[in-house]
Formats: structure tokens, sequence, C-alpha cells
């Protein structure tokens, strides 16, 4: 693959992971348990926010076809979303969106430790000023988890419950194809071994500390990175894309 | 934000209670007159106490009720940027909401009772909050109208004779100011936008336009007086010089939007360099406060949807924490 079309590849499949998460954890806004997760999860949303626009807008830059980050996010269907499935799952119950949110941080924060060493300074630039927020992200959500896995029973169930769920979401984070080969290659993206072993490392002592039991990793979810999702993306799209949809041309 | 003139109406919690000695009532005052702060530990009258409880956890609450209408739109935000500051607003306003209960609690009363006493329907919170966010416009217009009659409101709070309120309500003002510069900025991009977007943003302005004069609540010649939080200096200018101030700043600004008021009687006094404006309907006022407004059940609902959702978030963390307290205590203890 050409290296300049897999690293707009690469980058959709970075931005769209954290524009779609980010909407997710925004729906929270005002609805949360405590007014401090009320605050926490809006400031969760608000950097995945961000890091989706410096990413699709470097992805918009790099495909070179005149369109800009807002375009990418706003006028793109769901088959050609590059996230991750865990990612657009419904938010559930508070332990539901907190052990997403968890399973998500300690791969993004591997992650971009490992991408601000990257041979492009573009996508290493970025990833420099998102690894401190994916590692403030990862001790809030790690801390939640302890919380609820070490609370209640009732919040161990639902912990536990929701842990069982998403496992099988979570060997999509560390799939090796064509694109990321190319990538490997050139020194732009990391080999995803070590980045599974130390996410590996962090959940293992997260799930100790929260008396939780590791799912055995058995057949895995994937499909996000070639754009096929499941039925919950279209209507996140739906509700995300209305006004530029509906006002087409219109700039806000 | 969002303070309105609800702390004049209808009860007399400022009278000074009996209990209060007189001699410290008068030094109290005097101090007051000094332009003194009151502090927590201060000797206060109970009347003081009281209403600042009420008017400061008034005030909370609408910073959290206030989050469910501009929190409506944070999913739809037409583009990256809009997102990115609707979420830093609503971030803000939970924050402020987070100040003012501790501003509450130095005054002896906890968060949890306060917000009991929003959920269960006692408390009283800005009726603005009681009208729904219909399109993208509405953002803009809470923005540019409800927050800028919110600043009107609660710069002269920043001298308020209590410490702990006045020093909350600079770091707030300073938010606020910036969040009615982006709501403004909003507006115009509408308005200079499409016909539809122009269309969106005076539909906007007609709805928020009347709700947003009542913010600064009833006119003096109705109010039931407010000569004491006056001489304690917690309200420091009355509700109709507020509420003219706010037309007149806010006035220009709509026209230069290329926008029109929902007011015929909207008439520059030529002498005076007022705006004067047409007669505010208080029946709507009156009853949205009571409790009919378009929204008021939805708001109430929503906030108490997401306190009994979270209960078992909340215990568990009391679980938590408690276990890891015992467990050191144990160790201390070996």
């Amino acid at each position: 693959m050409e290296r300049r079309a897999a690293l707009f590849e690469y980058l959709l499949r970075l931005g769209d992971s954290c524009l779609v998460l980010g909407h997710r954890v925004s729906e929270w806004c005002g609805h949360a348990p405590e007014l401090e997760e009320d605050i926490a999860l809006a400031n969760v949303a608000l950097d995945l926010t961000g890091q989706a626009d410096m990413l699709l807008g470097y992805a918009a830059r790099i495909e070179g076809k005149g369109r800009d980050a807002d375009a990418l996010a706003f006028l793109r269907d769901a088959w050609d979303f590059r996230n991750l499935l865990l990612c657009e799952r419904a938010n559930g119950d508070f332990a539901h969106t907190i052990v997403r949110q968890f399973l998500f941080d300690a791969w993004q924060a591997e992650l971009y430790a490992a991408l601000a060493r990257s041979t492009d300074a573009g996508l290493a630039g970025i990833a420099a000023k998102g690894v401190k927020e994916a590692q403030y992200h990862l001790r809030h959500s790690g801390e939640w988890v302890v919380r609820l896995g070490d609370g209640t029973d009732e919040s161990h169930a639902r912990a536990q419950a929701a842990l069982d769920e998403f496992w099988p979401f979570t060997g999509e984070m560390f799939e090796t194809d064509a694109v990321a080969t190319e990538l490997i290659a050139a020194g732009i993206a990391p080999d995803m071994t070590p980045v599974e072993a130390a996410w590996m490392r962090t959940v293992d002592d997260v799930l100790a500390q929260a008396t939780l039991a590791r799912p055995k990793s058995g057949w895995m979810q994937t499909g996000g990175s070639k754009g096929r999702h499941g039925e919950e993306l279209g209507h996140l799209l739906a509700t995300m894309q209305f006004l530029p949809r509906a006002y087409p041309g219109a700039k806000w | 934000m969002y303070t309105q003139g609800l702390d004049q109406r209808g009860d007399n919690a400022a009278a000074p209670a009996r209990a209060d000695d007189p001699a410290a009532l008068a030094a109290f005052q005097a101090r007051i007159d000094r332009e003194e702060k009151i502090e927590p530990n201060d000797w206060m009258p109970q009347g003081y106490r009281r209403t600042l409880v009420r008017q400061i956890s008034q005030h909370a609450h609408s910073e959290i009720v206030g989050m469910l209408p501009e929190g409506n739109w944070i999913t739809r935000a037409p583009s990256l940027r809009r997102k990115m500051i609707l979420l830093a607003k609503v971030q803000d306003e939970g924050g402020h909401g987070l100040y003012l209960y501790s501003a509450a609690e130095t005054l002896g009363v906890s968060r949890a009772e306060l917000v009991g006493q929003l959920l269960a329907g006692k408390a009283k919170y800005s009726s603005i909050f009681n009208y729904p966010t219909l399109t993208w416009a509405d953002i803009g217009a809470i923005g540019w109208l409800v927050d800028g009659a919110a600043i009107m409101n609660q710069v002269p709070l920043c001298r308020c004779s209590y410490g702990p309120y006045a020093r909350a309500m600079i770091r707030i003002c300073r938010e606020e100011s910036f969040h009615q510069r982006q709501g403004y900025e909003l507006m115009l991009k509408l308005a200079r936008g499409t016909p539809d977007q122009k269309r969106m943003a005076q539909n906007a302005l007609d709805r928020w336009w009347w709700p947003s004069l009542m913010m600064f609540g009833p006119s003096d010649r109705d109010s039931v007086h407010s000569s004491q939080n006056a001489a304690w200096k917690i309200k420091r200018v009355s509700n109709d010089e507020l509420r003219q101030k706010f037309v007149d700043v806010t006035v220009p600004q709509g026209h230069f939007l290329g926008l029109t008021f929902p007011d015929p009687d909207l008439k520059l006094d030529e002498g005076t360099g007022h705006w004067n404006h047409g007669p505010i309907d208080w029946a709507e006022f009156n009853r949205v406060v009571a409790g009919d407004g378009q929204c008021n059940r939805d708001r109430l609902a929503a906030r108490r949807k997401a306190h009994a959702e979270g209960a078992w978030v909340r215990e568990a963390a009391a679980a938590f924490a408690a276990k890891r307290a015992h467990a050191r205590a144990a160790k201390a203890a070996e």
C-alpha cells in the first residue's frame, strides 16, 4: 500500500475512535451519578474531541483533496468510519461507560507513548500532546474500575458484566494489517506486540485491585478498521451530523 | 450564572430573628458598613445566614439545571470547534455549581441537603431553564442573552458582603463573560450566514428575549422589598436598574446582528439614553416560577433520574472508601 494512503487510513482509525468515543462520553453530560463525574466526563469528552480534531485535520491534509476535519467528521457515512467497534458501543450504565473507557484509555496511553516517537513529525506531535491526556483519563477510569469492582456486591457485578461484554472488543486494538505493516516498516506506527503486552499489564494490575476476573480471550470482534460497524454507529452519526446534513454548505 | 430576583419574593427570611442580640446586630451592621467581608466563622444574624444559603443554593441549582438545556445540543453541535466550546461551557457550569455548593456549605448546610431540596421540588432555580432549546441558535441565544443577563446580575455580587460568595463570583463572572462573547459570536455567524441560519437566529431571539428580561426578577414596584438585603450588602443593585442596564447594552448588539427584538414598544429615549421596553408578561413569569413552564417537569425528572440511577455508584464509592479506611486503620494498629 502506498505510504501516504496508509497514513491517511491510520489517522482516520485514530481520529474516528476519539471522535466516536468522545461523542458517547459527552452523552453523560448533566446525567452523571455525581456532579464531579459530570465535570470529569465532560473533560474526557472534550479532550477526545480535541484529539479527533487534530488527527482528522492532519488526515485531511495528508489526503490533500480539500477536505478538513469537519468534512471528515460530519460528511462521511458509517461505512467510511474507521473507529474501533468498542468506541461506538452504547453507554449502558456507569459501569459499562467506565470499563469501556478504561480498556480504551489503557490502550491509548500506551499507543500514544509509542507514537510520540514516530518518524512522522506530525503524528508524533499529536501523540506527545495526547499522551498526557490519555494518562490522566486512565487514572480516572482505572480508579473507578477499582472502586466499582471492590465497592458493593452490586457494583462488582455490574463492573464484571461490563468487562465480560466488552472483552471481545479488545482484540481489534492490536490488529496489524497491511496499513499498519506499511507504517511499522517506515517507523511511523509502532509494533503492536509490546503495546499489547504493556496494555495487558495495566489491565491485570487494575483488575487485581478491583477484584475483577479477566475474561478468557476467545473469539474477538473485528471490522471497525474496514468500516464494518455495528448498528449503533449509524444512529450516533445521524445525531452528530444532523446540522451539517440539514443545512448543506452552511458555515457554523 | 443565573441568579434571579427570587430572593425577594414572598418570604421574610431576611427579617432579623428576634433571638439576635441588638448589640451584636449593630456591631455586625457596622462591619458591613465599613465594607468588611464577613467570613464563615464570624458571627452573623440568622436572617443573613438564611438569605445567603437560599440565594447561593438557588444559584448553584441554576448552574446544575442549566447544564440540561445546553447539554441537549452537545451531541449535535455542527462543527468540532463548536462541540468543544459547548462542552467546555457546560463543564464550566458544573464547576460553578461545585464552587457555589461549597460556598453554601461554609454556612453550615450540606450539599446533599441542598440537592435533596432541589430533587424534592422545594428549591428554586432560575426559571429561564424551564424553556426548551429547540434549535442550534438557542445555544447562541443562551450565551448572548442568558449569560449576558447573568453577568449583569452577578457582577455586583462580586462585592457581596459574604466573603466566600463574593470570591466565588469573581471567578464565575470571568468565565461567564467568556461564555457571553462565545454566544454572541455564534449568533453573529448565524446572522451572517445563509437565509435559513439567519431565520434560525431571529427565531431564537424571539423566544429568548422576554424570558431573559424576566431573569432580573419582578419590578422594583412589585417586589416584596429588599431593603434588608441592601443594608446587608447582599443585593446591591435593584432588579429594574439591572434589567435596564442589560437592555441598554443588548439592544445595540442585536441591531448589529441585523435582528429585530420581539417588542413593538422598544424605543430609544433620546433624553435619558435608555432603551425603553414594553410591558413584561409577569403572569407568564409567575406561572413558570410556580412550576408550569414547558420544561419544569422534564428538568426535575432528568435530575431525579440521574440521582436515582447514580445511587449504586455513590454507594459503591462510599463502601470502597470505608474499606480502604478500615484497612489503613488496621495497618496502623499493627
